[in-house]
């Protein structure tokens, strides 16, 4: 292909590592440059998104299905399955709706569609990996032993501070009741277990975005200025 | 694969005249027994189950039983089709689940037992014996998955208390919910930007409506709409999707018009940047720069774009106001922002704010949930736990009836 010229190649190359350092100028303050590179990666990107909903979902999902249906009864043997794409588009062609201003109440049904949709089928999703895995996860023994039957002190004690863990976290996500007295207590305890997981997560996710900032480095000294192999 | 052929021709199960065997090699496996096919239960269809009893020299008797093939025809009034092999199981196992067959089609089965033999060259060879066809199955979709039964409990049990709340709060009994910090500082944020006549900017996450955190996000953006409304503050609402902006407009200018300023509304208040996740990030950054707004609102699904925009609006000196249910991202919002609703307060938030009693109710029916969860936990360890000690072991799978956590297995 033509992209994979090798002119275009140093072109794209020179093209990214220049809107690299031009959003990188954002860390000094907010310039000209990083305006230019940050209008240019908004707009590319909404456009590129568009393109890619009407390639990749609105056609292969709506279009071309209903066309072949469609044609189905024309040329035959005729089939009817495609009628259900009647229901996405109508609700789409609704939304769309919002254009004409005497009309644009028909664009909250199929809105309300989605929000009713999507609350019931995350419900039951919720439930099972939220609550009903994690319960089970969390029915452990709080006292272990080996094969033999010897008394294991540090996996016991493991297992206990998961347990209080969970069970003061449930007590501060409890909103029926002030967080007083020995409910309150508890659920204060919760919020440290919360700070102490939330730090460990903190230094987790930062070691990773490290390794995004060691991947961005590599490619402006790299493959950009081929300082380093 | 001579020998394999060889048998194949023979009658099914009779191993005894098979020509490729006479010559001095250990003789095949026993077939498997007592084979049965049936539609696998609790799926959308699209798959039979096949069982069969072991071949007697599967583990014991000669144990030559290498594995089994799993053979099917379709079944048809002038007798079988061929047989294809359709998957396999090694040596131990008795049971197939063949995902690939059409609803409605009359299968049916054959196992047959393979066994590795040294040939007259050197090289080991497989041989086969197969058992007794089975009879026709058909595979078929069922409605209920009885396995997910503890779930369709859970549903009830939940769903069950939050219409009875709800019915309490809507009969006018008053429903308690203890404070949230976060939430109270809503009305002083929105205070501040209309003292110090800055913007508020409200950001309802970067994911689309198929995400419930993007349904509390925007809740909660119509009581900020609402209170921006009475203070004759500036609100601007920039999203990534298309979707999440229609439905910002229609909350927003419901807000407006509930708290009698209609004509402050206009569209361009909630506006569309890209799809694009650093692509919104960078553009919001490039506002809040530009805007230097008083006060920023992050409620929604975040990723790793939640740091970038809380340090932004940190570098300013905004009052920010965070809430997500993204673990990885919540210790980001702790730390650059100045209030954050933890998890399940985003959800708890629109009820606190609205005092709806539809909301209230399920908030409180949530609650009991919770309570139910917390003490299966601890009924759970309390006998799991005397379990492990009565039998003096340290595995769970022995601990059979003791461990209640099984109930809540989720298939």
């Amino acid at each position: 292909m033509w992209m994979d010229h090798p002119g275009w190649v140093l072109f794209g190359t020179w093209v990214a590592a220049l809107f690299t350092l031009g959003i990188a100028t954002f860390l000094y303050k907010d310039n000209p440059v990083y305006k230019f590179c940050e209008a240019v990666f908004v707009g590319i990107s909404a456009g590129y998104w568009f393109v890619s909903y009407f390639w990749q979902t609105l056609l292969p999902k709506l279009g071309y299905p209903f066309y072949a249906g469609v044609k189905t009864v024309f040329v035959g043997p005729a089939e009817w399955g495609w009628l259900v794409l009647l229901i996405p588009g109508t609700l789409g062609m609704m939304m769309l709706l919002r254009l004409v201003p005497k009309a644009g109440w028909i664009a909250r049904w199929p809105l309300a569609f989605i929000v009713g949709y999507t609350a019931g089928l995350r419900l039951i999703t919720f439930l099972q990996s939220n609550a009903m895995t994690q319960l089970q996860n969390s029915v452990q023994p709080v006292v272990r032993y080996n094969e033999s039957g010897q008394f294991l002190g540090w996996e016991s004690f493991n297992i206990l501070l998961v347990t209080v863990g969970t069970f003061a976290g449930l007590f501060y996500f409890f909103f029926s009741q002030e967080h007083k007295g020995v409910f309150g207590r508890v659920a204060r305890v919760g919020t440290w277990f919360l700070m102490i997981t939330f730090g460990a997560a903190f230094g987790y996710t930062v070691m990773g975005r490290m390794s995004l900032l060691i991947g961005r480095l590599d490619f402006l000294l790299a493959d950009w200025l081929h300082l380093i192999r | 694969m001579l020998a394999s052929a060889a048998i194949a021709q023979t009658a099914p199960g009779d191993s005894s005249a098979i020509p490729a065997l006479t010559i001095a090699q250990p003789p095949p496996p026993n077939p498997a027994t007592n084979v049965k096919a049936e539609d696998a239960p609790n799926d959308g269809g699209g798959s039979i189950r096949v069982t069969w009893a072991a071949s007697p020299d599967d583990g014991a008797g000669r144990k030559n039983v290498a594995s089994y093939n799993i053979l099917r025809a379709v079944s048809s009034p002038t007798g079988a089709g061929a047989f294809d092999t359709v998957g396999s199981a090694t040596a131990g196992n008795t049971e197939f689940t063949d995902g690939h067959t059409e609803d409605g089609i009359p299968y049916i089965y054959i196992v047959e037992a393979l066994s590795s033999v040294p040939s007259p060259g050197g090289t080991p060879v497989m041989v086969s014996v197969r058992s007794e066809p089975t009879g026709v199955a058909y595979s078929n979709g069922q409605w209920f998955h009885m396995r997910r039964l503890n779930a369709l409990i859970m549903v009830i049990i939940v769903c069950g208390a939050i219409l009875y709340f709800i019915q309490q709060a809507s009969s006018g009994k008053e429903l308690f919910i203890r404070k949230i910090a976060g939430l109270d500082a809503v009305d002083e944020a929105v205070g501040r930007a209309t003292e110090m006549g800055r913007k508020i900017f409200y950001i309802p996450g970067t994911q689309d409506m198929d995400e419930v955190q993007t349904l509390a996000g925007i809740t909660i953006l119509g009581r900020v709409a609402k209170v921006a409304a009475e203070y004759e503050a500036s609100l601007e609402v920039p999203v990534s999707r298309s979707l999440v902006m229609v439905t910002c407009r229609e909350v927003v200018k419901e807000a407006y018009l509930n708290a009698g300023r209609p004509e402050a509304y206009n569209d361009s208040m909630v506006y569309y940047l890209t799809d694009d996740q650093f692509g919104y990030a960078a553009g919001i950054d490039g506002l809040v720069m530009r805007d230097k707004p008083s006060t920023l609102f992050f409620m929604g699904a975040f990723y790793a774009e939640s740091l970038i925009l809380a340090e932004t609006g940190n570098s300013i000196g905004a009052i920010q106001i965070a809430g997500t249910a993204m673990p990885a991202q919540l210790p980001f919002f702790v730390a650059a922002c100045d209030y954050t609703l933890i998890g399940e307060e985003l959800f708890a938030a629109s009820a606190y704010l609205s005092k709806e009693p539809k909301l209230l109710g399920s908030l409180k029916g949530q609650d009991l949930g919770k309570a139910i969860i917390l003490l299966a936990i601890l009924v759970g360890i309390v006998m799991t736990s005397f379990g492990a000690i009565s039998m003096d072991t340290s595995d769970l799978d022995k601990l059979g009836n003791y461990n209640i956590g099984q109930w809540f297995e989720v298939q």
